[in-house]
């Protein structure tokens, strides 16, 4: 090969085209390789110092939850055929992966109830960022007016990336657990961008959405004024919860992670993004479309390319390069393994199970609702003790309580506050352990903290 | 059908097969969506009975908080499900069937261990807010993974937050933001990108509220330094540059390039797609640079799956590292007590710099939930580990050497046809670890363009490299084979360009013109596509 090129050696190849005032000139002070078995061995060792959700009963949510991922998608994920490619640039050995595509957008329309949607995005809380920079694009406002109970990531990943693109945060407070609507009529004036809020939020609590969107196109004052309704929605409560565009919502983004991704420590997952056919053209990321070959067979490709960094450059919509398609797939194999009946089902059930777990829960002494709306999968509590020590000593009986509230968002209100996260995997016997459990953790951390 | 055979056409050009009379089994196979399939009542899940006492619906939750219709998925039973995807996987062409050179994109074999590892449920199955002290193994992983990666960069600091390169290059321009917010020189608003960027680059600049100012390439493919003079004023915030740039190109002068920036008052930023070239040869921490972003998914080889996901690290200097992104994983030496050495002596714990001057003092905040892509951190480590400090060297050796090999190859001085007169290397004589090649006269002489060549390369089941960039090469051709491949692959890859090359000066250009033919779609029709945009399915 070399003679070929016509060098004598492979470091001819450098010293002709590196300077040598910045070649290295030493070995990387890294450990030596090792042999597959080797690093299995090492890998494994890793994963034994993890406590997942396989080793403990585990309501830990916020954002990313337990649910079960069918077999099947491992499968489809682990097939070379979706797992090895890149990007479809060359459509015609890319159907598979751009058919995909368009089944997962039509996928996501039908949940959010919004006409337009892309082929996902990072993640949740950059995608509730990506919705703020598309309100700038559509309007060129300057404020972005958010519910605090949005996830606190949410708001912090807003924060920073606001920052960026020139736009102030303004967060509306919360009464009793949800939205404080005065509050947030108050906030919309018409240098308002966009109006954001969760649903469910980041306590649990299902928002009145409707009443939301309608306050904030009204508070705006002049007509033409209305700011961009933004929506973080969880994907599994929508097969009971209404839709975002059935409740005035123009953008709905959110974690896709509980449609058949898994935990993976946080990531990777995906971000969904749906939006009304208006904003379709200021849309970030890939979005798949449908279209004919020469020979008139139905086929797919990528489209409306203008918006998008190769093209426009420092004129993109956004920077964003590629999907999440091997966890978009996941999404879009788990809705169809969920089915039409199973997305409601499972919503009934978390639905039923959420709301007998925080009777049990609060029938406890020292635990009390840290609010009284409605909750779907996941529910707030406040604890008459430190939650830490609380959760040290459930960890002993091999349960996890839950998220530690005020650990994440700082709010001095929410000292005490513990997050708990239903899925189908947590049957009523073990709502009912973590009950007999976080009682009596409860009640030796109160007697603890008494002073002698 | 065997890599490097000429194809059997289907059919002439101009009588292409029609619908379900002739073409492949899979061309007469019309595609037909999951929404297409199944029947009412159809299912796969099977839900959990409700265990726990029935309430009133309207007590869980209001009826106007509920649904009005179900959403119209699809009804589908497990065997439909299996055989739908499996199915539609079989139209798309991947890595592990064939060469795939597609420039800047480092499409390297992707080991399996990887995907065993990192599926093992102390991974897989590990909540992202587990308590520090119980996810000791995932965050020694992440700190062992920081180290490797700040090594590997040649700076000091490593935040693994951002989920992709692009993502990346954003936390980098907050971050020289908020460095030169810090110093009072909110001024600096201007960044300086090759003509020869990603994408990416100039469009990252506008997300982080900044300003593009193009530089010019120079004769010899590097950033035209006289023109970068004259634009380094006190107004500038950072330069992005690829090094070894999209042309395949190491610039000579990048000590220069450094110290003009330097002295300018602006930080260096290092678009890391190209890393794959220059690992244990050369650290951009060494040539000057602030800031790096890696793709794990490219030169620590993650599987691409389709378009994401991937994962963006950046390293920093001493000076960039107080405004880091936070959490950053530390390790906390524990302390003696009553003179016992405690076990064990050390822990791994996610710092929010709220202490001190340290990294993440300053932060510019949070890029996205939780602490980024531990999946792809897992793989990317599982590679470092694999291949070690040898090893990756070998790796970018290798990588370099195959592109130059392919690049001789298509430049034989005695080759029929004359390979490099129709698809001449747009810059210099030697390559890193990929090359672009002009199709500029191919364009002229044969009335081949660039992406005639590369539809006809889809019949020779090769994938073909990046078309039409660098923007500023005519009819570009950017070919990155990478260190996995084999000599026998790159010469049969070399044999194909030839032969559409002879083919086209043989029989004219209509066959590359009108190709490919054996594709399970033919050449889509991209124009209606976006003029009236289906980009999702009607549903009854």
């Amino acid at each position: 090969m070399l003679a070929t090129i016509g060098v004598g050696s492979v470091q001819e190849l450098f010293d002709r085209q590196i300077p040598a005032g910045v070649r290295l000139g030493r070995a990387l002070d890294l450990p030596d390789g090792m042999g597959e078995q080797d690093v299995y061995a090492h890998l494994r060792e890793l994963a034994s110092r993890n406590v997942s959700a396989e080793d403990e009963l585990s309501f830990l949510g916020a954002g990313m939850y337990d649910h079960y991922v069918p077999a099947l998608i491992d499968m489809l994920m682990e097939r070379s055929e979706f797992l090895t490619p890149y990007t479809p640039y060359q459509p015609e050995i890319s159907q598979g992966g751009l058919q995909v595509m368009f089944e997962y957008q039509t996928a996501i329309c039908e949940l959010t109830g919004l006409p337009v949607a892309n082929a996902s995005v990072y993640e949740g809380p950059s995608a509730v960022a990506a919705a703020g920079y598309l309100a700038k694009l559509h309007n060129g406002r300057g404020r972005l007016v958010v519910s605090a109970g949005m996830h606190p990531h949410s708001i912090q990943t807003l924060r920073t990336l606001a920052h960026g693109y020139g736009m102030s945060v303004v967060e509306v407070p919360l009464i009793d657990g949800v939205t404080d609507l005065d509050a947030w009529t108050e906030a919309i004036d018409g240098d308002t961008s966009a109006a954001i809020f969760a649903q469910p939020n980041f306590y649990g609590a299902v928002e009145d959405a409707a009443a939301l969107s309608a306050a904030a196109k009204s508070a705006a004052g002049e007509q033409g004024r209305a700011p961009v309704v933004v929506a973080q929605v969880d994907p599994i409560a929508l097969g009971v919860l209404a839709a975002p565009g059935e409740c005035g919502v123009d953008v709905a983004v959110g974690e896709g992670q509980p449609l058949g991704n898994r935990l993976d420590f946080g990531g990777p997952s995906f971000g969904f993004f749906a939006a009304r056919e208006e904003y379709l053209r200021r849309m970030p990321g890939r979005i798949a479309g449908e279209t004919v070959d020469v020979d008139g067979r139905r086929g797919f490709v990528l489209t409306l390319q203008t918006r998008e960094q190769h093209i426009r450059r420092e004129k993109a919509t956004s920077n964003i390069c590629t999907s999440q398609a091997l966890n978009a797939l996941a999404g879009v194999v788990y809705l169809a393994w969920l089915g039409r009946r199973g997305l409601v089902e499972l919503g009934e059930l978390l639905l039923a199970r959420t709301h007998y777990a925080r009777e049990a829960l609060t029938a406890l002494e020292g635990v009390e609702a840290l609010h009284s709306q409605p909750v779907i999968r996941e529910l707030a509590v406040r604890l008459d003790a430190d939650v830490a020590a609380v959760k040290a000593r459930c960890a002993q009986a091999g349960v996890n309580p839950g998220v530690d509230i005020h650990a994440l968002t700082g709010r001095e209100p929410d000292r005490g506050g513990l997050l708990v996260a239903l899925t189908e995997r947590r049957s009523r016997a073990d709502i009912d352990r973590l009950a007999t459990v976080l009682g009596a953790a409860v009640a030796a951390a109160r007697r603890e903290a008494v002073p002698a | 059908m065997t890599v490097g055979d000429t194809p059997t056409r289907t059919s002439a050009p101009g009588d292409a097969p029609t619908g379900s009379v002739s073409g492949t089994p899979q061309q007469r196979d019309r595609a037909r969506t999951i929404f297409e399939k199944g029947a009412p009542g159809r299912r796969a899940f099977v839900c959990p009975e409700i265990d726990v006492p029935a309430v009133d619906p309207e007590q869980l939750l209001p009826a106007r908080y509920r649904r009005a219709r179900a959403p119209r998925l699809p009804e589908v039973s497990e065997p439909e499900i299996v055989r739908h995807y499996v199915g539609i996987s079989k139209r798309n062409f991947d890595l592990d069937s064939g060469f795939y050179p597609l420039g800047s994109c480092t499409m390297k074999h992707n080991p399996r261990l990887h995907e065993r590892a990192a599926a093992l449920p102390g991974h897989a199955r590990l909540h992202p807010l587990q308590d520090p002290a119980r996810a000791q193994g995932a965050l020694e992983l992440m700190w062992r993974l920081q180290g490797a990666l700040a090594e590997i960069a040649g700076l000091p600091h490593v935040s693994l937050q951002p989920s992709a390169g692009s993502h990346g290059e954003l936390a980098g321009l907050l971050l020289t933001r908020a460095y030169h917010e810090s110093r009072d020189e909110t001024h600096r608003r201007k960044v300086l990108t090759p003509d020869t960027s990603h994408g990416t680059n100039p469009a990252t600049v506008t997300m982080a509220g900044l300003e593009v100012v193009k530089l010019a390439t120079d004769a010899h493919g590097g950033i035209d330094l006289d023109d970068l003079r004259a634009h380094a004023d006190a107004d500038v915030a950072c330069l992005m540059l690829t090094n070894p740039n999209t042309l395949g190109v190491f610039d000579p002068n990048i000590e220069t390039i450094a110290q003009i920036v330097h002295e300018a008052g602006a930080t260096l930023y290092y678009d890391g797609a190209n890393l794959n070239a220059v690992m244990g040869v050369s650290r951009p921490g060494d040539m000057g640079f602030d800031i790096v972003h890696f793709n794990l998914h490219k030169s620590f080889t993650q599987p691409h799956g389709g378009g994401g996901p991937g994962s963006g690290p950046i390293a920093v200097s001493e000076r960039i590292a107080p405004f880091l992104p936070t959490p950053i994983v530390v390790r906390r030496e524990q302390e003696q007590i009553n003179g016992v050495a405690p076990t064990p002596a050390s822990v791994f714990d996610l710092d929010f710099g709220a202490q001190g001057e340290g990294p993440g003092s300053r932060t510019i905040g949070r890029l996205r939930g939780f602490h980024g892509n531990y999946g792809c951190f897992v793989r990317a480590y599982a590679y470092i580990r694999s291949l070690g400090a040898d090893g990756l060297k070998d790796a970018s050796e290798t990588a370099v050497l195959n592109a130059n090999y392919l690049l001789a190859r298509l430049r034989e001085p005695d080759a029929h046809p004359p390979v490099a007169e129709y698809l001449p290397l747009a810059y210099g004589e030697l390559c890193m670890h990929e090359f672009v090649l002009s199709g500029g006269p191919m364009k002229r002489e044969l009335k081949l363009k660039t992406l005639d060549l590369a539809k006809r390369l889809l019949d020779f089941g090769f994938h073909p490299p990046t078309v039409y960039f660098p923007l500023l090469v005519e009819e570009a051709l950017m070919v990155e084979p990478t260190e996995t491949e084999t000599r026998e692959t790159l010469d049969a890859f070399a044999e194909a360009i030839a032969s559409i090359l002879r083919e086209a000066a043989t029989d004219g250009p209509e066959v590359a013109q009108n190709a490919p033919y054996t594709t399970p779609v033919r050449r889509l029709d991209e124009v209606a596509a976006a003029k009236r945009p289906v980009i999702r399915q009607e549903l009854a």
